[in-house]
């Protein structure tokens, strides 16, 4: 009993150990965010927070547009995340309860874009938004992510768990297939769709490549590439104090997003895991 | 074999999954053809002329040494990417799934670093191993009788830090997948192991690793495609793929050569040399994930 608790006390003890290490970079980097520019450069380096933060932070915000790029993030990621997720639950509603032609072809193409990320098509994907006059616009920042096999997977999975007496009562009932979908099923989905908002959420607030290749204004610029213009044109001597006010920013909304779904999404993932 | 669940309805599933189509084909699809074709092209330097070239820019890239010590560079990174970030978080992932106290809350102060990006992540790094003032080179220089860590000028160090931050950001991920995977280990096979006289960490390779197999290789694909090409950010911001080309992975150097340096046939084939090594990772990935997964429910 005596050495269980011991392994106990250890296991705690290893823990908190763990979570502090992997917490200090962004620890160090909210200190930094709280300092004057001389504090940052003191030496040794200074550990205790400062008063600065929200001088900082305004000066982020007017030197790099933040305030703009923010709300571009903030649209790209709902709007993206939203869509995938309207979009992937229509695709596994047909995939688990229709039969119909070309389904055993229709379906294992959808799975083979994994093998397509931007990198294999980068130039031609370009090319076309450009031939679009979508360069510096909302539509090349979302429309090539609005496939989501991730998705698709998902619901897909969960669908084929429903049992076939539900949808046949409605069928008996006289429901509609898409009033079914609609009152049925997308509402006994919601862990999953929670899940799937806070991956898809995050995947495309840390877009940075194709942000950085098809916007080239102060306005359609994203967060990520705020993060680029804060450090570029300093390479002596950067003010740590105003980028990390910047990246203590840009770390936020995805961070409240993990925190506040927390439950679904560990559910969903325990879900899809399982099978 | 999925039934038909609402017989007579021929055109609603069409309609059902035309947008995720159209989006694929369009977006995915066919700009993949197109790179493929583009791969077998030269333009002039203005761009107003293209030549076909046959497997010229193939040729080229292949008795490039520079291609060559990118190839070895990412395959270095990735590496250490996938063994170190996957074993320290299967290590993680098994403490944390113990029976104790406040296991919700550990579970959250590990996992965070998922929601970073790695731009975000490469930021922070660089502020930590900033020449003069970070605190790394300055425990460093205390513990190693002034040892001067400057990344900006040794490549393998570059490399080496450039990995660790990459790692860092992925720990929280992989902990998710892999506790999500150790909670369906059923308890009563373990349970038998150490009524049998198994020790835990035999009970550990013999039983809840083999049983993680699926887990394990879904995360070693994540992994390699995070490692080749998520991690873009992270390299822009820390070291924009020096010093010199030390760490000039994969897909930066495709980003120089198509976005930078303009030369589209170059890149599209090194589009499609990427496309093969994932396609080869794809199809083991999806082989083991089907045979293991059997016996493993």
């Amino acid at each position: 009993m005596v050495t269980r608790n011991r392994t106990r006390i250890l296991i705690h003890f290893a823990l908190i150990a763990l979570a502090l290490v992997i917490a200090f970079p962004v620890i160090y980097a909210l200190i930094t965010s709280t300092l004057t520019f001389q504090q940052a450069y003191s030496y040794p380096p200074r550990l205790i927070p400062g008063n600065q933060l929200w001088n900082n932070i305004v000066n982020a915000w007017q030197r790099v547009n933040f305030g703009r790029l923010f709300i571009n993030s903030t649209i790209i990621s709902v709007v993206v995340a939203f869509v995938k997720i309207v979009l992937a639950l229509l695709a596994a509603f047909a995939y688990t309860h229709f039969r119909f032609r070309g389904r055993s072809i229709l379906f294992p193409m959808t799975m083979v874009t994994q093998m397509l990320p931007l990198p294999v098509r980068i130039l031609p994907t370009y090319q076309l938004m450009a031939s679009f006059h979508w360069i510096n616009s909302y539509y090349a920042l979302m429309f090539p992510y609005f496939a989501s096999t991730t998705g698709i997977l998902l619901f897909r999975q969960f669908f084929m768990t429903v049992p076939r007496d539900l949808s046949d009562a409605a069928r008996v009932d006289g429901t509609s297939p898409m009033r079914y979908f609609l009152q049925i099923l997308v509402p006994i989905s919601k862990t999953n769709i929670a899940a799937l908002f806070v991956i898809e959420f995050i995947f495309m607030w840390s877009q940075y490549l194709w942000p950085l290749i098809v916007t080239n204004t102060a306005n359609m610029r994203v967060v990520q590439i705020g993060l680029k213009m804060l450090l570029a044109g300093e390479q002596n001597a950067p003010q740590w104090n105003v980028i990390m006010a910047g990246t203590v920013i840009a770390m936020l909304p995805p961070l409240v997003i993990l925190i506040l779904f927390r439950k679904s999404f560990a559910e969903g993932i325990a879900m899809h895991s399982g099978k | 074999m999925q039934e038909d669940r609402f017989p007579g309805h021929r055109y609603l599933p069409y309609i059902l999954i035309l947008p995720s189509v159209a989006i694929i084909v369009i977006f995915l699809v066919v700009p993949f053809v197109q790179s493929v074709h583009q791969s077998f092209f030269t333009s002039t330097a203005f761009g107003t002329r293209t030549i076909f070239v046959g497997l010229r820019n193939y040729m080229r890239l292949f008795s490039s040494p520079d291609y060559h010590r990118s190839i070895v560079t990412t395959l270095v990174f990735s590496a250490f990417v996938i063994l170190i970030g996957l074993s320290m978080s299967l290590a993680i992932a098994h403490l944390l799934n113990q029976r104790i106290r406040g296991r919700g809350f550990y579970q959250i102060a590990l996992i965070w670093t998922y929601a970073l990006s790695p731009a975000v992540a490469g930021t922070i790094w660089a502020l930590m191993f900033a020449p003069a003032t970070g605190i790394v080179p300055y425990i460093v220089a205390k513990l190693f009788g002034g040892y001067v860590l400057n990344w900006m000028t040794n490549g393998k160090l570059a490399l080496l830090i450039v990995a660790a931050a990459a790692t860092w950001k992925m720990l929280g991920y992989n902990i998710v997948f892999f506790l999500a995977g150790l909670q369906n280990v059923p308890g009563e096979l373990l349970e038998a192991a150490r009524v049998d006289g198994a020790s835990g960490w035999l009970a550990f390779w013999r039983i809840t690793f083999p049983m993680l197999s699926p887990t394990t290789t879904f995360l070693l694909f994540v992994n390699m495609l995070y490692s080749f090409f998520q991690v873009f950010g992270l390299i822009d911001i820390m070291t924009r793929g020096g010093p010199g080309d030390a760490t000039n992975i994969l897909v930066y150097k495709l980003y120089r050569d198509g976005f930078l340096y303009l030369n589209s046939g170059s890149a599209s084939a090194q589009s499609f040399i990427i496309f093969i090594v994932i396609s080869i990772a794809a199809v083991i990935q999806l082989r083991v994930a089907t045979r293991k997964a059997v016996y493993a429910r």
